[in-house]
Order: structure tokens, then C-alpha cells, then sequence
């Protein structure tokens, strides 16, 4: 199980790096930690003539926190989500599902970007990119510009980015003062992709409602996505319970889950309600978690 | 935590925690795995070209791309392999033609249909990919009733049907049982496909001398050397051409690797082809594809029991899938529990009928437990199935029909020899340290408030040591009658002392883990009187140098009862021999000699004393000191076998074990059933395999089996699409316990010894992996008793359990409603954000 | 801004890695796989491969002090940093402290997984990320073991941990 022949190049500045993208197209691929990319060239489920490996291009290397935004470099290591000060207080929804997305080792080397990218249905960040409304940061060969999470996934691995174009940044919403938020999960085991994931995001108003309602859905269709009839429901309504139990059943109701070998439709579909429930409750108990 | 029983006085070594020999250069990365090493230079790099169907016709093969490439050799095919293999030697006589490489048809997805040879493996792979074959699919059939049915696709057409092999035993009188029973107590129970898939996959380095026409192949086969004739026939050379090497250190196997041999024969004819060594180093996706595995089955079972739910008779009929081919040795999964197929339980009557069906899955082999826990799953889920139908508490049942310790040794109906154990207070020990009148309380007061917590049971007898002869029932008695019987469970060791006074001990046990280097070093040292750590223990396999026999090798947990013996005895029969010698050199009567720390002292004057340092020099470097007729020679080689080991009698009653050991395990489950997720709240397990040689590598072994006991139950399972596609061909889809998800375990030791191996031990590592799937599974059907939840087959994943709510409660399970304390972090919100 | 030509760029590449304190400089193929380069060229022969798709962490080791999978990365990505592996460590306390426990915990059987297990195991001390049995156990979700059940595991790096507080500085910086 080795990868098939591929020339390489490792660009020092971004530019070069798209320079080569826009050589090659369809033909190059990026690699930064290549803990997705790695395992499909092995398997030889992909066989691009060009690898482009932007490790070296040292000023993707970073985290700032700029203009109500949190914004992680397309080298940043997904470790770095569990105990960077500014992603615990400014966005720690983020720390709190990192120890979710697969193992310490490849934590150490898969970053944000990558995964955001690969556009894993089921992935955690993508789910949490939408959720919160982050963006990604592109560049292509005509410079820069900046993609919505929500115009970002076209369907299961396949973004809007275009072949010549490098994901240089991802850019999340801080959270503000005073949001609830949970993670909730199910796998089958620790570190596997979610069967389904759900990420909520309240922030209580000052009479007593809620000012806005946020629901992410991963693992239940082919891209994450916001449960907006269900978040129209919370906020409609003041009985809690009720609209609760109203919510979890129109996210998944919304839901269009795959159907293979890990969980049927109908399975992943009721998952989507237990937990969009368990999330919210969980949120609504983590008033500790305050930020 | 780990409970462990008082130690016996007497032993300064056995039965201690001795910490392992091995770990040594394993915790330094230098283990010798065969990777690992270069025993021969210049080696060629193999890569195999797979079947992509599960069922097709050979068209065409075109090799001209591949074979022009630089830096590859060539391609072997069918062709080549026709030419110069014949089929492999069947278990039974039955019609069908299996090379180890496809030659007009292939019958599973990744069944081997070319190999290229060249410089390295990334090429091989580069050449494998451009090797370009034509195929006419054909109709695959994956099911094992589908298989059986009379209009199904056949796999081999000369058979004439899918069933490699049937047969009936009738042990006592199973209708009258029947006739007189209170109620006859049913079930239909299917076990998965599943497999230990070792961390180290299959290796191979094979070699061939023209000149000698003769092979010589390193690889990480641990046995049964009963294949070695298999590979030798396949090959057209007498076994003394065919020579087989292994490394110190094999990857782990549990049985898997023994399924290497096809691959041995196929790198073998590579060899010779291109006349280069050529090393393969299988890769996951293979492993998982096209190693081995365990049968998937479905077993019918039936008891016939009274009033009281007393067992007057069991009727079971196993059906086993052994993939593509009849595999050799298979159908033995099918029989090598036959001497326990009743358990733990005093049945007089018993019916069993046995089909091996062939499908278009991967071929099955030795997989930790070997038909154990199929055969386990079945009657631990229907023994619970009998208190259920009659009312009854499950560990009542199990009382009323255990064996009692006075009835030991029992032979069973179908001709075991349990040897020794105490059954009830196994089951007594193993109630009391769960709690389990407790939990009873605790799991009423827990469904009041909507949380499902179940508890189960699962004994085993677990068999070790196995009868060569237990395959040959496969036959009818009449069939048999024309053949060599077979029988015994012969092991050699032999222990050798050098000039300088130490000592080496060489095994053919072939550990892939287990601490045979250790426990071996622990018997010796214990019998002349040195350190463990002293001890130098050899494991390396080479059949043209090592005293060895047909049944050598890794299996059936033989060492303990078998290796462990041949050890103790010769290192015994050494020490006679010093003792001797150390007598004529003292001039005192043997008789007066007592052995102490590695001297030889006399009783009557305790001046008087030699030490075995110095006995040993004397005789490598003055052997005319002997006294007349000792030969000056310090090895003892011993090849054990016992007795018990007889080949069936006419009546197919097959001791086909030498010891049988107990395991008694309960686990405590809560399921959720909203997510249909189970947590296992506790484990205990108490075994008992005679005397211990060693508690802490009998504990690993026990950890060890039960988490793939645990995988079965759970997670694992090769699964298939109807089309034979593999879908769990990778290590994401084929999901091993990790240590997340593995739980604790009570671990606690009865001793009763076996009062027929010399060290009273018997083996132990595959009990758990065939009792934790039915305990599972009984506290998964317990946990769910309310909602009228049978459980017949197994991975109890979430979806699975889910399912099974979802079916019971009519398609609308407790899953639409919130349970109460949900999750145990949800809390109700109120009225009021 | 010129286009970059596909034979202008290198299907082999000349790169120097530091092996356990060796310098190690090969001309390789770009697509050869840092876990092949350790054992094939380098010579390190302790850790191995398990699944090449990056699930079973055998093959994990140390590159610029982080554990990651050999299997997922390439040689030439390797190019300039410093990589160790189990051979390397000999003498390291925390990892001495780690081989201790593991044989007094029965921590290893066939020992084929064993190298990449102490690598992470490491981390996870280094981190000070074994907190309890919680934390050991998720921490090292990362690595597949088929012989042992994860019991003696489990046991030994807590034990190493408890041990270990002496030398490893606290709340999990890495010294040096």
C-alpha cells in the first residue's frame, strides 16, 4: 500500500504555492499535515502528478485574533485548539470539540485548515465552521478573497475552492460574552468520524429569551448544516422543554442523512434528534461554562 | 483490580510474576520481527494483484505493460501456478481444486490472481496496478441459507452444491429427551465474521535452489505444522524439501497467521519462477480482504428441559461459513469443540449436526477461540432463553445443571474428558464478586426511573491442547476406517546445557506474545535451580534443524498443558542424568543427593557437594570421566503426548482436547436506549485452568482474549454487501476495541489442578474471547427484558441494538419518547430560558 | 509570475534528516513514506508499520519533538527536522521511566506495536496528559493493540506518571 509517483514541490510564500496550483490544477494537491490526503494516496484512491507542500511557508503558521475574529493560519495543528489561551477564551466551543476530532498524533499534524477543507461531512470542524458562521480565507492567482462556511461545501469532500486556489486561512466568529454552547458526539469509538455531531450555540437575550439560536448538524447530510427551522423554533417559543423537544425533531426532520455501511438513514436520522435534545439541554446546563 | 488467589508454597518460580524475558528488546525496538531482518541478501519485493469481484470468470490476463516496467521482474499467474503446484490437500475428500492463486475463476473479493515481482514495493505496486485482467462476473452468492438453497450459484461446480462437508452425531437419545421434556426451549443464533487481525500482517521470504530443487521460506507461520505436508504436496516436494524458518519475533497471530501457508506456497512458486529470493510483506487492506478470519455462523439450538429447567437434551445444528474455499483445516472449526459441545452442563442426550458451506467470502482458519465462542454464544443465550420461558433466574438454571465437582473427571456424551474443576463454586465466586443479587435490586429500582441495566452470564468450558484426531470426524467412521488414524498432541522441547554450565531451552511452541521464552526460563529454573533471567530460550522455527513434529506449533492454547510439560520433563530428565553423574563424581549413592541452588549435595555430608557448573564441564571437556556407558551428552529433547488424545471411536466420540479449563464471567451493562449504546458497567471473570504458571502473563492473555471477545460482541464484524463486496476493508470501517473502549476486568483464579499434565496446568487465553460475547449479549437481552428484546445475534452495535428496540416495540420504540435522567446531563429546563 | 513545469520539478530529491542524533542524507523519491525511510534507510528498524493508513499508530514517533504518524508523512517533509524514535530515547528518564512500567505491568506482549505505543505514551507524560485512567485511555485511542486488552497499558502509564513527577516538569512543559 504505497502512494503512486508524484513530483514535489515546497514552496516558501503562498504565491509560489499558487503559482504551482495554477500550473497544475486538477492535477496538484496540498498538502499541509496530510492526515486525510496521506491515507487516499496509499490507497492509491487518489494519484495526483504534483503534491504541494506548503509546510515551509512559514507565515501560515499562526493564530490572531482580529476585528471580532478568530483566525487560524493554514498551518495551524488542530493540537493547538485544546490549550491555546486565545481559542479557550475566544471561541471555546473550538478547544471543547477538539478532543474529538481523531487522536493526539494526528492532532499534532492535521490542521484547521486542512480538515475544514477536506470537507468531511462528518468531520467536526467543518460542522463548527458552519455552525458558527466562520469563513474561509482564499488565494488564488487574481488574490485574495474570503468564502462564507455556508457557500463553502457543495457536497460530501468538495468545496467551492478552485483548483488554483490555496486555503490560507479559517477564519471564527468570537463568541461573545455570556453564550451557551455544546458538543455532542456519537461514534463508534473514540476518535472515529461521528456518525452524527451536533454543535449549539445560544445566547440568552436580557428578557429572559433567547437572542439567537444556533444548531450545526454533522454526519447528516452531505455537507454540515444549520437546523434553521429547528433554531426558529427555540427562539419562538418560551417553554423550554417543549421547544426543545419541537427543535429535535425539525433538525431532524431537516436531516438527509447517507446511508452505508456505518448507520442506516433512518439510524443517523433519529441520532440527529437525541442528540440536537442532549445538546441543548447540555448548553443550557453549562452556565459555569461562561465565557 | 485484580484479585489473586494465595500462592502454592513449594515453588520458587512457578506459579510467580515473573516479569517477561522478552520485553527485554521489545520495549527497545529491538525485537526481530521478520521485517526486521535480512536472513538471506538481495531479496525482490512482491506485490498482488487482487480479485475486484467476488464471483467471476478469468477472461483474459495481460501482463505486458506491468512486466516491461523498470525495475519489475515479471508476473506469476494462474498458468505458472498450474504448472508447477498442484491444488492444495483437503481436510476431506471432497471435489474442488484450491491453488493459491486463482486459475480460471475467482470465488471472493482480494482472491490473489497475478503477482509481480520487482525492486521494491512501491514498483511492485506501480506494475500491479498496470497488470491488466478481464473478467465475466459471475452470480456471488454471500449468505450462508442462500448458499445452501437448492437453486443457489455454485462456487465449485464438480461439488454439485455449496456444502463442503455435513455431517450428524446422535449422542445418547436426543427424541426420547425430546418426548419427555416439560418444554423444548428454542433459538436461532447467527455470529459474525470476525477477526483478530493482528497489528503485524502476513510476512514472507521465499526462496528456491534449482539444483536441490528446494524451498526455503522464512514468513511468521506459527503452525500447525500439519499444514507443513499441505504446503509440501501443493509444492510436489517430500517435506524435507520444504524448508520452513521463522523469526524470534512474530506480530501476533491468534490464530490468524496460521492462514500464511497459501501465501508461503504462492511466494515459494515466485521464487522459482524468477529464480530470486522475493520477500511479501502483506499490507492492511489485504489483511483484511484475504487473510483469514473465523466462520461466520448460524446455529439452530434446542433444549429439552423439565419443570425445573433441568437440560434433558440439546440439539444444535451449526452451520459454518468457510468462505470461498474448504480451506485446510477446515471444517475443524465445526469440531474442535466437539468433546465439550455441552458445556459445562451434565446433558446425557445430545443431537448435532454439522454443515461447512462455502460462499463468495474470504476463506476462514484459526481465529482465537476456534469455534468456541460460536458454540458459547448458542447455548449461554439459550440456557437464558430457558429461565426466561420458564421463569426462572438464569444463575439458577446454570446451577441446576452444572457439572458437580464430584463428578470429576467426567466424560461427556460426546467422548470429552473434562479432567478436573469445580464448576459451581466457579459460578458461586463469580455471583458474589459482581454483586449479583445487587444488581437485581438495583436494575428494578433503575427501570423505575427509566435507565436499562442488565446483567449477564457466560461460562465456557475452555478446551486446550487439542487431539490431532478431532478433525477426522469431519468423515463417518466407515470413511475413516480406510485410513492411518490420527490421534495425539505431541510437542517436543529440549533443554541443553553448555561447557560453561548454561543452560538453553528450545521450543517449537512458536509464541507470538504469549511468554513462552518466560515461562519456559521459570520451569527450567525451577527444576535446576538458576535464575529465570539466565535462561536462554530459543523460539525460532527451522524444520531442518529443530526436533519437531507434525502437531508442533501454536494453537488450541497448547502450551501450557503440552510445551510446558515437554519442558519440565526434560529439564527433569537432565537433571537425572547430573545427578548421576554428580553421584560417580562424589562417589556417594545417587539416592543421597539433594539439588540445591545449582549444586548437587550429599544428605550424609554435606562437605561433600558438586555443582552442575562443574558436572557440565566435565562432560564437554572430559567425557572419559564418565563413568562406562553415559554418554557424554547434556541435551534432553522430550516429545510429549498423552494418551487421552485417541483417535474417534466408532461411535465419533472424540476426546479432542487433553485439558479442559473453566471461565465463569458475568458483565453488568446499561443500555441506552435512545442511542442504543452499551456501557459495561462491570466485568468479572473467574477462571480456572489448573495450576497458573504465571498470573501475570495468564492475566494478559485473559485481557487480551476478552477484549476480542469484546470486539465480537460490540463492534466487529467483516461485513459483505450481497454483491461479495467487502465493506469493512479498512482499519476506519473495521472498528477494534481501542483503549476507550475497553473496559476493566475482575480477574480471579480458582486452581484445580489437572491431574493429567505433569505440572497440573492446563490452558488459558481463549476462554473469555468464547464466554464475553454470550455474557454480553444475556445482559443486553436482560437490560431489555422489559421491552421484550431477544438478542440472536451479534455485534450488539448501537444501530443494531436500536434496531432490535425499534423492532420489538412494534417500530416505535421507547427512542420517541425522552427517557427520564437522560444521559445523566440533561437536566429538564423549566419554563423559562 | 512564470508557470512551474512539471519536470521542473523533482522526482527525487536529496534530503538530510536527523535519525536519533545521526544526520541521515539520502536521494529519495518524493512519495516514499517517512516510516519506510526510517527502517529502510536509516536503518531504525524498531518501529514498525501497522495499517499505512494512519488508524493503528504502531508506526508512531517523534518528528521536532511531536508524535505523529510515520505512515502519513513523506521522507522529504521530513527534510531538515529531527526525528526519534524508541532507539533514540534510551536513557531519556520519562522513557525509561515508561519500559519499567511497562514490563512490571505486563504492558506488551508481541511487542509489534509496542515502540509506536511508548512513543505517544510519552507525549501523553510529557504533556502531562495522564491525569487518570480517563485520560490514558482516550489519550492513547490513537493506538491499536491486539494482545493486551489496554489493561497493562493503561496500569503502566499511570504508574510511570505517578513515578514520574520528579522528572517531568510541571503542568506538562517540555524541558530542553
Amino acid at each position: 500500500m504505497k502512494p503512486a509517483p508524484f513530483r514535489f514541490s515546497r514552496p516558501e510564500a503562498a504565491e509560489e504555492a499558487v503559482d504551482v496550483l495554477r500550473q497544475h490544477g486538477w492535477e496538484a494537491k496540498v498538502v499541509a499535515g496530510g492526515q486525510s490526503l496521506v491515507p487516499l494516496l496509499n490507497m492509491r484512491l487518489t494519484t495526483p502528478s504534483v503534491l504541494v507542500d506548503i509546510n515551509r511557508v512559514r507565515d501560515l503558521d499562526r493564530i490572531t485574533t482580529t476585528g471580532g475574529w478568530l483566525e487560524f493560519g493554514a498551518l495551524v495543528r488542530q493540537r493547538r485548539l485544546e490549550d491555546d489561551p486565545r481559542v479557550v477564551a475566544g471561541c471555546p466551543l473550538l478547544a471543547e470539540a477538539a478532543r474529538w476530532i481523531g487522536h493526539p498524533a494526528t492532532r499534532n499534524r492535521g490542521t484547521v485548515v486542512g480538515s475544514i477543507v477536506h470537507a468531511d461531512p462528518a468531520a467536526e470542524l467543518p460542522l463548527l465552521l458552519v455552525t458558527l458562521g466562520g469563513e474561509l480565507v482564499a488565494r488564488g492567482p487574481g488574490g485574495m478573497r474570503t468564502i462564507p462556511a455556508e457557500e463553502l461545501y457543495l457536497t460530501m469532500l468538495t468545496t467551492s475552492l478552485a483548483p488554483d486556489e490555496l486555503a490560507v486561512a479559517v477564519r471564527f466568529p468570537l463568541m461573545a460574552p455570556g453564550t451557551l454552547y455544546a458538543f455532542e458526539e456519537f461514534a463508534h469509538r473514540h476518535g472515529d468520524f461521528a456518525l452524527v455531531a451536533v454543535a449549539v450555540v445560544l445566547r440568552p437575550g436580557a428578557d429572559g429569551r433567547l437572542a439567537e439560536a444556533r444548531i450545526g448538524i454533522g454526519g447528516a447530510a452531505e455537507v454540515p448544516y444549520r437546523a434553521r427551522e429547528a433554531e426558529g423554533a427555540l427562539l419562538a417559543s418560551d417553554a423550554v422543554d417543549k421547544a426543545i423537544d419541537e427543535a429535535a425533531r425539525l433538525a431532524a426532520e431537516q436531516a438527509q442523512p447517507p446511508d452505508d455501511v456505518h448507520a442506516s438513514r433512518e439510524y443517523r436520522r433519529h441520532l440527529v434528534r437525541v442528540l440536537t435534545r442532549r445538546a441543548l439541554y447540555k448548553a443550557l446546563a453549562g452556565v459555569s461554562q461562561d465565557v | 483490580m485484580t484479585v489473586e488467589t494465595p500462592v502454592r508454597p513449594a515453588y520458587r518460580w512457578i506459579g510467580q510474576k515473573v516479569p517477561r524475558l522478552e520485553d527485554r528488546r521489545l520495549l527497545h525496538g529491538k525485537g526481530r520481527f521478520l521485517e526486521d531482518l535480512e536472513p538471506v541478501p538481495r531479496a525482490w519485493h512482491a506485490a498482488i494483484v487482487r480479485s475486484p469481484h467476488a464471483h467471476a470468470r478469468i477472461r483474459s490476463i495481460d501482463v505486458t505493460r506491468a512486466a516491461g516496467m523498470p525495475g519489475v521482474l515479471g508476473v506469476l499467474t494462474g498458468e505458472d501456478v498450474v504448472r508447477m503446484a498442484d491444488p492444495f490437500p483437503l481436510t476431506v475428500k471432497i471435489p474442488i481444486r484450491y491453488y493459491p492463486l486463482a486459475v480460471d475463476r475467482v470465488r471472493f473479493v482480494g482472491e490473489p490472481v497475478a503477482v509481480v515481482v520487482a525492486e521494491n514495493r512501491y514498483v511492485a505496486e506501480d506494475a500491479a496496478h498496470a497488470v491488466s485482467v478481464e473478467y465475466e462476473p459471475l452470480t456471488p452468492v454471500v449468505d450462508i441459507e442462500a448458499a445452501m438453497a437448492a437453486d443457489a450459484p455454485l462456487l465449485h461446480g464438480e461439488l454439485g452444491s455449496n456444502i463442503a462437508n455435513s455431517r450428524r452425531f446422535d449422542y445418547g437419545d436426543y427424541d426420547a429427551a425430546r418426548r419427555r421434556a416439560h418444554r423444548v426451549v428454542r433459538g436461532r443464533f447467527r455470529f459474525p465474521k470476525v477477526s483478530s487481525t493482528p497489528i503485524e500482517t502476513y510476512q514472507v521470504l521465499a526462496a528456491y535452489d534449482s539444483q536441490q530443487d528446494e524451498y526455503t521460506v522464512w514468513s511468521n507461520f506459527h503452525g500447525p505444522f500439519t499444514l507443513h505436508p499441505v504446503m509440501a504436496k501443493a509444492l510436489r516436494v517430500p517435506l524435507n524439501r520444504l524448508r520452513l524458518l521463522t523469526p524470534p519475533d512474530i506480530g501476533g497471530s491468534y490464530g490468524i497467521k496460521a492462514g500464511v501457508y497459501t501465501y508461503i506456497v504462492l511466494m515459494a512458486l515466485a521464487a522459482r519462477k524468477f529464480g530470486v529470493p522475493v520477500r511479501w510483506s502483506e499490507d492492511r487492506l489485504e489483511h483484511l480482504m484475504a487473510s483469514s478470519s473465523g466462520t461466520d455462523s448460524l446455529i439452530e439450538a434446542e433444549a429439552a428441559v423439565d419443570a425445573d429447567g433441568r437440560i434433558l437434551g440439546l440439539y444444535l445444528r451449526r452451520m459454518d461459513n468457510v468462505g470461498a474455499y474448504l480451506r485446510p483445516p477446515e471444517p475443524a472449526c465445526l469440531f474442535r469443540t466437539h468433546g465439550n459441545t455441552t458445556g459445562p452442563y451434565d446433558i446425557a442426550n445430545l443431537r448435532l449436526e454439522t454443515v461447512a458451506v462455502m460462499t463468495n467470502k474470504a476463506p476462514t482458519g484459526l481465529n482465537r477461540g476456534y469455534g468456541g465462542p460460536q458454540l458459547c454464544f448458542a447455548l449461554e443465550r439459550l440456557v437464558d432463553r430457558v429461565a426466561r420461558e420458564l421463569g426462572l433466574d438464569p444463575a439458577d438454571v446454570r446451577r441446576r445443571n452444572l457439572i458437580q465437582p464430584h463428578e470429576m473427571p467426567y466424560r461427556t456424551v460426546s467422548g470429552g474428558l473434562y479432567d478436573s474443576g469445580d464448576y459451581p463454586a466457579a459460578l458461586e465466586r463469580t455471583l458474589e464478586l459482581v454483586g449479583y443479587e445487587q444488581w437485581r435490586w438495583r436494575q428494578r429500582d433503575l427501570r423505575d426511573r427509566g435507565k436499562y441495566v442488565g446483567i449477564g452470564l457466560g461460562l465456557a468450558i475452555e478446551p486446550s491442547g487439542s487431539n490431532m484426531g478431532y478433525v477426522t470426524v469431519a468423515e463417518p467412521a466407515g470413511q475413516r476406517a480406510g485410513r492411518l488414524p490420527k490421534s495425539g498432541c505431541t510437542e517436543p522441547a529440549t533443554v541443553a546445557i553448555d561447557p560453561g554450565g548454561g543452560i538453553t531451552v528450545r521450543l517449537t511452541s512458536l509464541p507470538q506474545g504469549q511468554g513462552h521464552e518466560t515461562a519456559a526460563a521459570q520451569i527450567v529454573a525451577e527444576e535446576l535451580g538458576c535464575d529465570p533471567a539466565d535462561v536462554t530460550v530459543v523460539t525460532q522455527m527451522d524444520t531442518f534443524t529443530r526436533p519437531w513434529t507434525v502437531s508442533s506449533g501454536s494453537y488450541s492454547s497448547r502450551f501450557a498443558p503440552l510445551t510446558a510439560s515437554a519442558v519440565l520433563l526434560a529439564a527433569r530428565g537432565l537433571k537425572e542424568r547430573l545427578r548421576r553423574l554428580a553421584a560417580h563424581f562424589l562417589d556417594v549413592p545417587a539416592e543421597r543427593l539433594i539439588f540445591e541452588d545449582g549444586v548437587f549435595v550429599d544428605k550424609a555430608d554435606p562437605g561433600r557437594r558438586i555443582s552442575l557448573r562443574r558436572v557440565a564441564g566435565a562432560v564437554h571437556w572430559n567425557p572419559t570421566s564418565l563413568p562406562p556407558g553415559e554418554e557424554p551428552r547434556l541435551e534432553e529433547t522430550v516429545f510429549f503426548s498423552m494418551d487421552e488424545a485417541a483417535p474417534p471411536d466408532e461411535a465419533d466420540r472424540v476426546d479432542s482436547s487433553v485439558t479442559y479449563g473453566f471461565v465463569s464471567e458475568a458483565v453488568v451493562v446499561e443500555v441506552d436506549v435512545e442511542t442504543g449504546a452499551v456501557r459495561i458497567l462491570d466485568y468479572v471473570s473467574v477462571h480456572d485452568a489448573g495450576r497458573v504458571l504465571n498470573p501475570l502473563l495468564a492475566n494478559g492473555q485473559i485481557y487480551g482474549g476478552a477484549l476480542h471477545g469484546l470486539g465480537a460482541a460490540l463492534l466487529e464484524e467483516l461485513r459483505y454487501g450481497p454483491d461479495g463486496q467487502l465493506l469493512t476493508g479498512t482499519f476506519v470501517d473495521y472498528p477494534c476495541p481501542t483503549a476507550a473502549e475497553a473496559p476493566d476486568i475482575r480477574i480471579e483464579h480458582l486452581e484445580s489442578p489437572s491431574p493429567l499434565t505433569p505440572l497440573g496446568a492446563k490452558g488459558l487465553g481463549e476462554g473469555s474471547t468464547m464466554a464475553v460475547p454470550a455474557a454480553i449479549a444475556n445482559a443486553v437481552a436482560d437490560a431489555l427484558a422489559p421491552l421484550g428484546v431477544e438478542v440472536d445475534c451479534l455485534p450488539l452495535t448501537p444501530h443494531r441494538v436500536w434496531d432490535l428496540i425499534h423492532a420489538a416495540a412494534g417500530g416505535d420504540g421507547p427512542a420517541g419518547r425522552p427517557a427520564a435522567g437522560d444521559g445523566g446531563n440533561e437536566r429538564r429546563g423549566g419554563d423559562a430560558w | 509570475m512564470t508557470g512551474v513545469e512539471l519536470q521542473s520539478l523533482p522526482d527525487r530529491m536529496e534530503i538530510a534528516v536527523r535519525v536519533n542524533g545521526r544526520t541521515v542524507r539520502r536521494v529519495v523519491e518524493p512519495r516514499l513514506l517517512l516510516g519506510d525511510f526510517l527502517r529502510q534507510e536509516a536503518g531504525v528498524s524498531g518501529t514498525h508499520f501497522g495499517c499505512e493508513h494512519g488508524v493503528c499508530g504502531a508506526c508512531t514517533v517523534l518528528v521536532d519533538g511531536v508524535a505523529v504518524r510515520s505512515c502519513l508523512m513523506f521522507a522529504v517533509q521530513a527534510d531538515g527536522c529531527d526525528v526519534r524514535t524508541v532507539e533514540g530515547l534510551e536513557g531519556d528518564p520519562v522513557m525509561q521511566a515508561l519500559q519499567e512500567r511497562f514490563r512490571e505491568y505486563h504492558a506488551l506482549q508481541c511487542g509489534y506495536c509496542t515502540p509506536g505505543m511508548l512513543i505517544s505514551a510519552y507525549e501523553l507524560l510529557l504533556r502531562g496528559e495522564a491525569r487518570d485512567e480517563r485520560s490514558v485511555r482516550e489519550g492513547l485511542s490513537g493506538n491499536l493493540c491486539r494482545c493486551t486488552g489496554y489493561s497493562g497499558i493503561v496500569k503502566a502509564v499511570l504508574a510511570a506518571a505517578r513515578s514520574g513527577q520528579a522528572v517531568a516538569p510541571p503542568n506538562g512543559e517540555r524541558g530542553g
